[in-house]
């Protein structure tokens, strides 16, 4: 199990980088597309909210790569470690 | 065993907890079911301004605040205590509900009045945002381990709770403020819309009266006496590598896909009623209003099961039953509202045609509703008007609205689809409080538990209506395409759910 854990890691990194391309992209497309400014703002606060969400995927993915799911904490002094 | 003095205090608890959140959640609600009233009071479309800080508050409200409030009041909340940072989530979101409920419309003083709105919107939302860690916490600070999901799945009822008393609160105002429908709807729109906000000041004082007289949990006394809160809780809990995986997982393997489950059975489903289907106003909220008592207790048989069984299984049957049955429902919703292949009894047609003038215009306009019936029972309503110039130079300008109202059979048809969805909703967040309140350390908490809880609820789930709706004016070919939003969400957080998280119950939060 904890093999998969690791290799999936690499799949939520690609994930979180492919998903967040293609909202950058519809964001930009709908932007030019109708400039308006509810468009503006809505798609803008889309690709800004997300970004720290997508850095924290693929930082979710790395640590699963890292091995860093392989043992869930079972104490609170495992959490602070 | 609990003894009868434990089991009492616990229940005062619970109830001093869950009065508060529901008011929070019927305060943030009425200003979303109300939004179309509001926008037009407030943020009318001829001003770009306004029409810019109607999306601000649509928006900002629900996604950017929510999460930062968590972080602010679950600071507060770790250092000062539970109890008053509750308190004062309680005190900001009445206080702003009410005075919302104020404000002069955009006609009487012009700009002042959307931009009080938004920043009356903001605090709204910046108190929710630390409302639900303090309560959940609160409550499974006092629970015994065996049973911290049953108690804690109180506190899950009542989002919603707030939603469905919302709902009650406006439909009864709406029908209320004149003999006749009409006229009551007209006061309603005018200036009826502000009883509810009005109303909202009543249950805050109620709420605050009852948690004056709560204390402080007994777990954050015990490290406060022995000096060992946090001095920055948000440090502790995004920079300590081992905590901050925690935070991550439990956003990515359970919030984001309960948060898009939760807005997808009593938002989307909704809204899907109401611009998809077209059934009338009236019928998609009480449609709604059934389907929520009637599930309603679920939250609390699963949380109870949780405590059997653990939190993981539920949470991910949830998901997953949720990913496979949304698209034959909402296929189901698409065709009991159908009139498509359907005969019409052309003989009860009806065609009525109404002209008014427009105080000081030059125009007046022309309303002309027509009624059919179908012989499946649907009755479909079309309201089309025209605004009609005197100089007879300018082109008419036409409006259309079509609504239906379901015969008794389709009516409970659907009905029960909005209930297996918000079965689903039960399913992944009854038991979600105590999986999160046992995933991290006492000192940090609050802050900790709140930020994945407003990130999978405010940003995956408060997005799930608009971006359902955003991907069917992209794809508008299928009227289903929108569900691809929350299930793909759902997907993602069922395989990292299963794959990562432990379904072990804590036996020991006091740590």
């Amino acid at each position: 199990m904890n093999t998969i854990k690791k290799y999936l890691g690499l799949v939520w990194i690609a994930l979180a980088v492919y998903s967040y391309s293609i909202l950058l992209k519809t964001a930009i497309e709908r932007m030019k597309l109708l400039p308006t400014t509810d468009t503006i703002i809505q798609w803008s606060i889309f690709a800004i909210i997300f970004l720290p969400i997508a850095i924290g995927f693929v930082m979710f993915g790395w640590m699963a790569f890292k091995g860093a799911y392989d043992h869930l904490p079972v104490a609170s002094d495992q959490v602070e470690d | 065993m609990q003894s009868t003095a434990e089991k009492n205090q616990i229940r005062k608890v619970i109830f001093a907890s869950s009065v508060g959140t529901l008011i929070e959640w019927y305060d943030f609600y009425i200003f979303g079911s109300l939004a179309p009233i509001i926008a037009s009071q407030f943020f009318p479309k001829t001003n770009p301004t306004a029409a810019l800080l109607s999306t601000l508050a649509t928006f900002a409200a629900g996604f950017i605040v929510r999460p930062f409030g968590a972080l602010v009041f679950g600071r507060l909340g770790d250092m000062v205590g539970r109890k008053y940072t509750f308190l004062l989530t309680l005190i900001l979101m009445g206080g702003s509900t009410f005075a919302i409920g104020l404000v002069p419309g955009y006609d009487s003083i012009g700009f002042a009045a959307p931009l009080i709105v938004l920043l009356l919107r903001l605090v709204q939302g910046l108190a929710l945002g630390g409302e639900y860690g303090g309560a959940a916490t609160y409550v499974a600070e006092h629970s015994p381990a065996e049973r911290r999901g049953y108690y804690t799945s109180w506190i899950q009822t009542t989002a919603t709770l707030g939603l469905l008393l919302s709902l009650g609160i406006i439909l009864i105002t709406r029908k209320s403020l004149a003999p006749n429908d009409a006229d009551s709807i007209k006061a309603f729109e005018d200036w009826g819309w502000r009883i509810p906000f009005w109303f909202s000041v009543v249950l805050v004082g109620m709420s605050i009266y009852i948690r004056l007289k709560m204390h402080e949990s007994p777990l954050f006394s015990k490290l406060k006496a022995e000096g060992k809160t946090s001095k920055n809780p948000i440090k502790e809990s995004l920079m300590h590598k081992g905590n901050l995986k925690m935070v991550l997982l439990s956003l990515f393997g359970a919030t984001m896909g309960q948060g898009v489950v939760w807005y997808t059975g009593q938002f989307y489903a909704q809204t899907f009623l109401e611009t998809a289907c077209k059934v009338d106003f009236e019928q998609t909220r009480t449609i709604l209003i059934w389907a929520i008592i009637f599930a309603t207790p679920l939250f609390i048989f699963f949380g109870n099961l949780s405590d059997k069984i653990g939190r993981k299984w539920i949470i991910m049957a949830g998901l997953f039953l949720a990913v496979i049955s949304y698209r034959p429902i909402y296929t189901k919703m698409l065709a009991v509202a159908s009139t498509n292949d359907v005969v019409l009894d052309e003989s009860k047609t009806k065609i009525e045609r109404v002209i008014n003038p427009v105080n000081g215009k030059d125009h007046s306009i022309q309303t002309t509703t027509t009624v059919r019936l179908y012989q499946n029972g649907i009755t479909e309503k079309l309201v089309h008007k025209d605004t009609l110039y005197a100089n007879g130079l300018e082109k008419p300008q036409s409006l259309d609205k079509l609504s239906k109202e379901l015969p008794d059979e389709g009516y409970w048809t659907m009905v029960v689809l909005i209930f297996v969805q918000i079965v689903f909703v039960t399913m992944v967040y009854g038991p979600i409080a105590a999986f999160l309140v046992e995933i991290f350390p006492t000192k940090i908490r609050y802050t900790s538990m709140s930020l994945p809880y407003h990130l999978g609820n405010g940003v995956f789930g408060g997005m799930t209506p608009f971006i359902a709706v955003l991907l069917g004016t992209l794809y508008a070919g299928d009227v289903l395409v929108g569900l691809w939003y929350p299930i793909a969400i759902a997907v993602v957080c069922l395989v990292i759910g299963t794959i990562y998280l432990s379904n072990k119950i804590d036996p020991e939060v006091n740590d």
